[in-house]
């Protein structure tokens, strides 16, 4: 008994070394492309157009690097990219709280029929819509503009779903505490009941502002002047006229370039990023 | 003071005030509290989404010019090959992808449900893709599948092979595609496998354990049958976005060639925003509507499940 027991968890860890092995092995498969753009950024424009195999062989440069310090979008994109993410996570925390707040806890004429038609919202496609907010932009001259590139987020119903479902979960007897004290009701909702929401705020914070960041048809069909350009759209600018462009060590320091902040970020937020993205999904 | 507690809870969890004079004026006061995302709400997606309804009955262009029409928006586009072709592109590509995101993120799951620090590290790296935007991914791998100077080019000649030229291949485009997307997207079901396999009651696992159940006996019997919302969840969820394929196919290959890889959303952004037949790309829109409406009962249908399934 007790040997069949030994060899069984001998076979165990054997075939935990095994399973071990071969999700390094896919790991490895998962960063060969940005492992590949970090090393062509690192080579002249000149040298790859011979040959991209030089790669793997010194030397490297950091000059297509200089170059973009010294010349090039990619820092007015990035700036647009922080002020529509910021603006837009804002601008979704807001209303979220607010009206996840009132469908929770207010009483309203209609209430109940209008948090149903809102959550019909989480199944309408931006593809559905897309073509006539377009239209009603042009038409309100907000093309080119930030809020132009915000407001559409903010109208998502899913915040709002989200933060309903959290103020329905605190219990209402620290609402009523809050009331013996004489609290009106927005110092409830804004000194008592918004503090604990604080965990749904993150969550909601980084899914909004990832799905910003990462945003690719909306602001390239509403901020078609090139000082408006995200970064998104903006490298995306630079691939179309992939072979005639400045050149692919150029155009890989460039994507290097882009990808930092976001994976520093990831670095360091990873659980609340994990946690925002697939807690949104469920 | 406990009676009127009692009442208030008999009132429902809503109403936590009671009934006072001028009760009513407050009530419709409360509505300030929902009205700004309301009024975001109504101007920028259900009037859209309706707006588009009627505008589908139209021939209309990017200049206002319209004309009712009727169905013949959709009569055209049940008789246009280049839709149909997409309608086609798109179920092709979502077979291709959402059954492997489902294994592969349920292999690394399991695989990486453990609390060392490299399971950790690994973690974090098959997640770090799905940080990316469209257009660094689509960079990243056309730099891959470029057949002049590209990794798998590079790669292909060191075992003394030609390069294939992936992106211009009516056959190999849209798996390139799917081979992105998947690169891209196996983050999501991988934490959503991992998150449920958190939740299998430890218990079972001593129980089999007890049995003497070998690694595949426990898998079968006590993880899979466990997991089997979430994996049904899963799908939809995969369906549901990769039905939405656009960046990839606008960026990688724009639909090429010869529309071998041009999906339902890159049709309507083509007719919409390049051809501005817009009546037209509108009433496409409805049908996208219509596919991704179904999905989204289904995942409301099994997400509502939670006991029961």
């Amino acid at each position: 008994m007790r040997t069949q027991l030994a060899s069984g968890a001998v076979g165990r860890a054997f075939g935990d070394r095994l399973i071990l092995a071969a999700t390094i092995a896919l790991a490895i498969v998962m960063v060969i492309p940005m492992l590949w753009a970090v090393g062509l950024s690192l080579k002249t424009n000149q040298e790859l157009l011979v040959d991209t195999q030089s790669v793997l062989k010194a030397p490297w440069t950091l000059i297509n690097y200089y170059d973009i310090l010294i010349g090039s979008g990619v820092f007015r994109w990035l700036l647009n990219s922080i002020i529509v993410s910021t603006g837009m996570s804002l601008g979704v925390l807001v209303l979220s709280s607010l009206a996840g707040y009132g469908f929770a806890r207010l009483e309203f004429p209609g209430r109940n029929v209008i948090f149903v038609l809102v959550l019909f919202g989480l199944a309408i496609p931006e593809q559905a819509v897309i073509l006539v907010r377009h239209q009603l932009f042009s038409d309100l001259d907000l093309h080119n503009t930030y809020a132009g590139l915000m407001l559409p987020g903010m109208s998502a119903p899913f915040g709002v779903f989200l933060m309903t479902q959290y103020f329905k979960a605190i219990p209402t007897e620290i609402d009523e505490a809050a009331m013996l004290d004489n609290a009106s009701r927005f110092k409830i909702f804004w000194r008592v009941l918004l503090p604990m929401t604080l965990p749904a705020q993150a969550t909601l914070g980084i899914f909004t502002f990832l799905h910003a960041w990462n945003d690719y048809w909306w602001p390239m069909v509403s901020g078609t002047n090139q000082q408006m350009y995200t970064l998104t759209v903006g490298i995306a600018s630079t691939q179309q006229n992939f072979a005639e462009s400045a050149g692919l060590g150029y155009l890989m320091a460039q994507a290097v370039f882009a990808s930092l902040p976001v994976l520093i970020v990831y670095m360091f937020f990873q659980k609340y990023i994990v946690r925002a993205v697939s807690g949104a999904a469920t | 003071m406990s009676t009127a507690a009692g009442q208030l809870s008999d009132l429902g969890r809503t109403r936590v005030q009671p009934a006072r004079a001028g009760a009513q004026q407050s009530r419709w006061s409360h509505m300030l509290y929902v009205a700004p995302f309301l009024f975001l709400y109504a101007a920028l997606l259900v009037y859209p989404l309706f707006a588009g309804f009627w505008l589908s009955l139209h021939k209309a262009d990017l200049f206002g010019g319209r004309r009712f029409v009727g169905f013949e928006n959709f009569e055209r586009l049940s008789n246009d090959q280049v839709f149909l072709g997409a309608v086609g592109n798109t179920f092709y590509f979502i077979v291709l992808t959402v059954p492997a995101l489902a294994i592969i993120g349920l292999g690394l799951a399991l695989a990486l449900n453990r609390q060392t620090r490299t399971a950790a590290v690994l973690r974090g790296v098959f997640f770090s893709s799905s940080v990316l935007s469209v257009t660094i991914v689509t960079l990243l791998w056309k730099v891959v599948f470029a057949p002049e100077g590209g990794f798998l080019a590079n790669l292909l000649e060191a075992f003394g092979r030609p390069p294939i030229a992936f992106l211009s291949s009516a056959e190999l485009a849209l798996p390139a595609i799917a081979i992105t997307t998947i690169w891209w997207c196996i983050g999501l079901p991988m934490m959503l496998f991992l998150a449920a396999l958190q939740q299998v009651p430890r218990e079972l696992y001593e129980a089999a354990a007890l049995d003497n159940a070998g690694r595949w006996k426990t898998l079968w019997h006590v993880t899979l049958p466990s997991i089997r919302r979430t994996f049904a969840l899963v799908l939809i969820i995969e369906v549901v976005l990769q039905f939405q394929l656009f960046g990839q196919a606008y960026l990688m290959t724009q639909g090429g060639p010869n529309n071998a890889s041009r999906p339902m959303v890159l049709f309507l952004f083509e007719v919409g925003f390049t051809r501005w037949d817009v009546g037209y790309a509108v009433a496409a829109g409805q049908i996208l509507f219509g596919f991704i409406a179904i999905a989204a009962f289904a995942q409301y249908l099994v997400a509502r499940r939670k006991e029961a399934f």
